[in-house]
């Protein structure tokens, strides 16, 4: 995609969290629309919060640490017509807070935006505690909710002047690091529509006959969410240079899925890994799954946290941890080349 | 504004119908809850015929008093008075429970004109209620939120802290009102989980606090005048009241909490198919102060 970041794959890309868009966003939206008020739950400074408090201190609201008393509250602003953003970790809102959200939200239908920052292992030092990775689980499965998980500071931006306009309950996640700029103002952004931010074209050097005869336009689909789409972008770049074509896809919309972009994919590449900062189960992998299963069945492979919790560490062990999956990525990528059956989901 | 003697006797004579609509209605659904909304019979029909400020022909009026109701469970008492104010057709009380009914079995706003907020699990009602009287003060708007809550969902955290942020925020232009019945379905509140103080835990929390007997009409219509005076502070309103009033056999018994007439065979008390039928003659008959019933 042209409007990326040129100085993506630079070593001194610029590195901003994406709670800081968000951030940046909210006073935007405060300015845009006098309906717009901000709940958060003690952590205002962290989730970024601050400047729209400062800006806007009527229309600040602070909760103390009681993240159900904020989800019903939010509920009963938004029935008197206001756009209530609230704010928390994601461990704590939705995690703390799941039923007042699933009663009070999004079985009562009122237009809340849930903001869940610290999302992911890239929380580090903090520890499995404060690491959300089910947060994206809990939200998805609930009715009436989108899900948004914007994959850098720029979208997170846009996402939060969008969900403005979205009539809906709202859950974004955000993420504590600081993580690579990949999009630019230009880039388009739409709740609901996936971005293919790499088309992928099919292997030159490719002599398989199966591809060959199979009109792929690339060898492969990586389909990322949040700071993991960084990572996409990277495998897909070192993988170009051993002749593999992949297509990376970036989701910041999880629910509703953009059907039809994974669709394609699994029709044009034949063969999908999705990487998330979330557990396996429930995830965006999983989303993409239920999607392929149904629809257009190809070989798949979800990377992500397998079942276990998070630890402490600084960030140096994420980055490991990090590494190992691009290593993953670029491996299964690989795998699927020409191969129509899932032999790739072998370990490395 | 006095109530003359026979506004009361009015009053009272409503809330004897809507009585016997919550037995009828509960019988025909065949599960439901029947101790609570029997004893808040008299409390929504002060509120719904005499205390609030509403509109059954435009339920989105923006300056209707807010009406929340926390504890979902005794909608069947919540929809009852508002078929009988007009909300929708009385006939439709009979759909109760059943599939694709705009009745179910706790409250969803979305279904049904007049609701405020769907409700069921407990403890959250008073926070979306703080949340709509934050509202209110920040627009300096004229309605005001009335929160009903049951007296066991103050077992819940969510609920407190709801009572701190009203208090935080003296929220002046909510009044809360626990239906103080002493029961929940494992037994008396004092023994599942014990409440008491509760009047001073509020007082300590930044709240006004008043008590009422819940059956009394001038007591109610009363404090619900006596909060609106109350500036600088949210207040709650305790109201003692009777599970099951109205029915000898329901009375103080927390067997009746989540049970409806005509299902249950229960010891010492009338067989099921009989409950009903009993229920709904001591209700005509003021438990018996009648005596001219033919049946």
């Amino acid at each position: 995609m042209n409007s990326l970041n040129p100085k993506l794959f630079d070593k001194d890309v610029e590195r901003i969290p994406s709670r800081d868009g968000f951030g940046e966003g909210l006073v935007l939206a405060g300015e845009e629309n006098k309906d717009v008020v901000a709940i958060c739950a003690d952590v205002t400074e962290s989730a970024r919060v601050q400047a729209f408090k400062d800006k806007f201190p009527e229309r600040f609201i602070e909760a103390g640490v009681a993240e159900q008393n904020m989800a019903a509250l939010a509920s009963g602003m938004a029935a008197e017509g206001k756009i209530p953003f609230m704010t928390s970790y994601a461990v704590f809102s939705p995690g703390r807070n799941w039923e007042q959200i699933r009663t009070t939200i999004c079985y009562n239908n009122r237009p809340v935006k849930i903001i869940g920052s610290h999302a992911g292992i890239s929380v580090g030092p903090d520890g499995a505690t404060h690491q959300a990775l089910e947060d994206i689980a809990l939200t998805r499965a609930l009715p009436n909710m989108v899900v948004l998980s914007p994959c850098d500071a720029i979208e997170a931006k846009k996402a939060t002047l969008a969900m403005v306009k979205e009539r809906k309950p709202c859950y974004m996640r955000l993420s504590r690091e600081k993580v690579p700029v990949i999009t630019t103002e230009n880039t388009p952004f739409k709740i609901g529509k996936a971005q293919v931010f790499r088309e992928g074209n099919p292997s030159a050097g490719s002599t398989s006959s199966l591809q060959a005869s199979s009109g792929r336009f690339a060898d492969a689909t990586i389909i990322a969410t949040g700071q993991m789409v960084y990572l996409g972008l990277l495998a897909a770049k070192e993988l170009e240079e051993s002749n593999i074509s992949v297509r990376v896809i970036n989701v910041s919309t999880i629910k509703p899925l953009d059907m039809e972009a994974v669709i394609k994919a699994a029709e044009e590449t034949g063969g999908i890994v999705t990487v998330e900062e979330h557990q396996v189960f429930g995830g965006l992998g999983s989303a993409v799954a239920e999607v392929v299963t149904q629809y257009y069945p190809v070989p798949m492979k979800i990377i992500g946290i397998n079942d276990h919790f998070g630890e402490s560490g600084i960030c140096r062990f994420n980055l490991v941890k990090e590494q190992f999956w691009e290593i993953y990525l670029r491996y299964f990528c690989t795998n699927f080349r020409g191969n129509p059956l899932p032999v790739c989901l072998k370990k490395p | 504004m006095a109530l003359s003697a026979q506004d009361i006797q009015n009053l009272e004579e409503k809330a004897n119908v809507i009585r016997q609509d919550i037995i009828k209605m509960l019988l025909q659904a065949g599960s439901g809850h029947s101790a609570g909304p029997l004893g808040m019979a008299d409390v929504l029909t002060a509120l719904y015929f005499q205390i609030l400020k509403h509109n059954p022909k435009k339920p989105d009026w923006k300056d209707r008093d807010r009406l929340v109701l926390s504890n979902g469970h005794i909608c069947p008492v919540l929809y009852v008075s508002l078929a009988h104010a007009g909300y929708f057709p009385v006939s439709e009380l009979q759909t109760l429970r059943k599939l694709r009914s705009r009745l179910q079995g706790h409250p969803h706003r979305e279904s049904l004109p007049g609701l405020e907020i769907t409700s069921g699990p407990l403890g959250s009602g008073l926070s979306q209620a703080c949340g709509m009287a934050l509202v209110g003060l920040m627009d300096e708007s004229s309605w005001r939120v009335i929160c009903l809550m049951s007296d066991g969902e103050q077992d819940e955290g969510n609920t407190w802290e709801a009572v701190m942020f009203a208090g935080k925020n003296k929220l002046h232009n909510l009044t809360a009102l626990i239906d103080r019945n002493n029961i929940q379905i494992d037994g008396f509140t004092e023994d599942v989980m014990p409440l008491e103080p509760l009047k001073e835990k509020y007082e300590a929390f930044g709240w006004h606090v008043l008590e009422i007997d819940g059956h009394n009409f001038e007591s109610i219509i009363g404090v619900f005048s006596e909060a609106k005076a109350i500036f600088e502070k949210p207040v709650l309103i305790i109201a003692h009241t009777i599970p099951g009033k109205g029915v000898d056999f329901m009375e103080n018994d927390f067997k009746w909490h989540g049970v409806p007439p005509g299902i249950t065979d229960i010891p010492g008390e009338p067989p099921k198919n009989e409950q009903a039928k009993i229920a709904l003659q001591e209700l005509r008959t003021l438990q018996g102060k009648i005596k001219s019933e033919h049946e």
